[in-house]
């Protein structure tokens, strides 16, 4: 990926923490050093506020109330899809769905798009670096319409493999399922040029967009992917909410997903007119006070701006591999922090994960171990699991110092 | 005492030595030709995995192996109940319970990796009996 950055002003990460509840916390005597937004990125007091300000001050259902406290809830339950819209630079408001998560916007595709469009004869391709929910989906896609499935591997040092990207076009797919950012390896995958190289081969392009969204400039027309998904959890919002921006053309032609209430135009007894983009894929009462958070939380983004939040993290990243690789024994995975979002993941000798974010844990440094939810890259490169440290807006060097120290802490009580 | 206090009261003897030991230098471990018992499992959070087989004779545990790979709580805990059983009738091997398990590894466990300490003696049982048991610290 090109990047261009244009905000220079460092981003001043103690600044940012003192925004952070959580973050104020101590255990022990000792700071919590939260190394794992890649799962779930800690929430700033304005996101927080605004949950508990529209519980306790405007609590109404959206859409159809004609009352103040409801029609209040309807105006900042669709604001909040504008400023999604251009924090992505989607076309239109009417390409913002939300749903559940990532995972529930994938599945969106897979069951709506996928079987009015995908069929025996076809190919569906993802890559070998993708999360549990953009494989899944997929497959069960492929199970039910006999489509063949094909897969682009990750090279040694954590990017897809060129041939197989050349093979894969060849088969002038129907479905290119890939991620923006591997949420293990950290890779950055060039996913406007993979679009473009797709796209001359009629292939539809759905982006995994979960790692990326929340760490860098994001801009989906630029991209130009058919469906990209993100979630709110992971850029400072509330749990229970994900996003699906769809080409409009798409999702205009494709079927609902879930039928009931919102999604209407007109209901009669054996037969119903859906409602336009985007409530056609809105069934049933939704994540009110989570999109109002998600709106809060695209603010405070913007205001940091991504650009910023992007050389911030890089700079981190870059520490960060830079001190972990003087740990003996450590073996990091993906690539170098040019081409590397904020997760980074790593082994230490002998000690499986799950023991080393233990013992991290007791230097109160929270770290993730385990498969990540993507366990063919585990089988890739012959592991078990790996430990994941992931960065964010609120981490300094601070934290990966601590991180390095517990590191060699672990190795004493491992008697390396 | 605060809920995370309480939890972190026994962390520092966490590691042991001789669980290391029995990690590094684990006691039983292979796998039996042609056992008369088999079983494996994993733990779908961290990924610990299990494998037991056995070999009785007129009721009695002559053989034991585990195989698998993990942590170092649920190798070493699958390595010790290997020694538990080695030698004893398989009746009495059924009534070996969670405190027993836990009880021989001599540590206190945060609930998430009881899970870890419990596997080896899940997929024990789930081989004598031929079929999944439940997770031994459900109520």
């Amino acid at each position: 990926m090109t990047e261009t950055i244009t905000d220079t002003r460092a981003l001043d990460a103690q600044a940012v923490r003192r925004d952070f509840p959580i973050l104020q916390q101590e255990t022990n005597g000792k700071r919590l050093v939260y190394l794992d937004s890649g799962a779930t990125s800690q929430k700033p007091s304005a996101v927080i506020e605004a949950l508990d300000e529209y519980y306790r001050t405007y609590n109404a259902n959206v859409h159809r109330g004609v009352y103040r406290i409801s029609e209040l809830a309807s105006e900042r339950y669709e604001k909040s899809r504008v400023k999604v819209q251009r924090f992505v630079n989607a076309r239109s408001s009417r390409e913002i769905i939300f749903t559940a998560n990532v995972t529930a916007s994938l599945n969106m595709v897979a069951y709506t798009w996928g079987r009015a469009n995908v069929s025996r004869d076809d190919v569906i391709v993802f890559t070998e670096m993708e999360h549990h929910s953009n494989i899944v989906p997929w497959q069960i896609l492929s199970g039910m319409t006999g489509a063949r499935l094909e897969f682009i591997h990750v090279t040694d040092d954590g990017y897809l493999n060129e041939e197989d990207v050349e093979r894969a076009l060849e088969l002038r797919p129907k479905l290119l399922a890939v991620t923006a950012v591997s949420n293990v390896l950290g890779t950055i995958n060039p996913i406007k040029e993979l679009v473009a190289r797709f796209h001359e081969v009629g292939t539809t392009v759905v982006v995994d967009a979960a790692q990326a969204v929340p760490h860098m400039p994001v801009d989906v027309r630029e991209w130009d992917a058919d469906f990209v998904g993100f979630t709110a959890h992971k850029m400072l919002g509330p749990t229970g909410l994900g996003v699906l921006c769809g080409r409009r053309e798409l999702l205009e032609a494709m079927p609902p997903f879930m039928g009931g209430g919102d999604m209407i135009r007109e209901v009669h007894l054996d037969r119903t007119r859906y409602n336009e983009l985007p409530w056609k894929f809105e069934a049933g009462t939704p994540n009110i006070a989570g999109v109002i958070g998600l709106g809060v939380a695209v603010d405070y983004l913007s205001e940091l701006g991504m650009d910023r939040v992007r050389a911030h993290e890089r700079e981190l990243v870059a520490y960060a591999m830079e001190q972990l690789a003087e740990v003996p024994d450590l073996r990091l995975f993906g690539p170098p922090p040019k081409d590397h979002g904020a997760a980074v993941s790593f082994t230490l000798a002998d000690i499986h994960p799950h023991d080393l974010a233990h013992i991290l844990d007791q230097e109160n440094v929270c770290v993730r171990a385990g498969h990540h939810c993507a366990q063919p890259l585990m089988e890739r490169y012959d592991i078990a699991a790996t430990t994941r440290a992931s960065f964010y807006i609120y981490n300094d060097r601070d934290d990966v110092d601590a991180l390095v120290e517990a590191l060699h802490k672990a190795r004493k009580i491992f008697m390396l | 005492m605060g809920i995370i206090a309480r939890e972190y009261r026994h962390m520092d003897d966490f590691y042991r030595e001789y669980i290391l030991d029995y990690y590094r230098n684990p006691r039983n471990r292979g796998v039996i030709e042609a056992p008369d018992y088999t079983y494996e499992d994993s733990n779908p959070l961290c990924g610990d995995e299990i494998r037991m087989d056995l070999r009785v004779r007129d009721g009695v545990v002559e053989e034991v192996k585990f195989s698998g790979r993990g942590c170092a709580i649920s190798q070493a805990s699958a390595s010790m109940l290997t020694e538990m059983v080695e030698g004893r009738p398989l009746e009495e091997v059924k009534q070996i319970s969670k405190e027993d398990m836990l009880e021989t590894l001599g540590i206190t466990l945060t609930p998430v990796r009881v899970k870890c300490a419990l596997l080896g003696l899940k997929v024990l049982k789930s081989s004598i009996y031929g079929l999944p048991v439940p997770d031994e610290d459900e109520p």
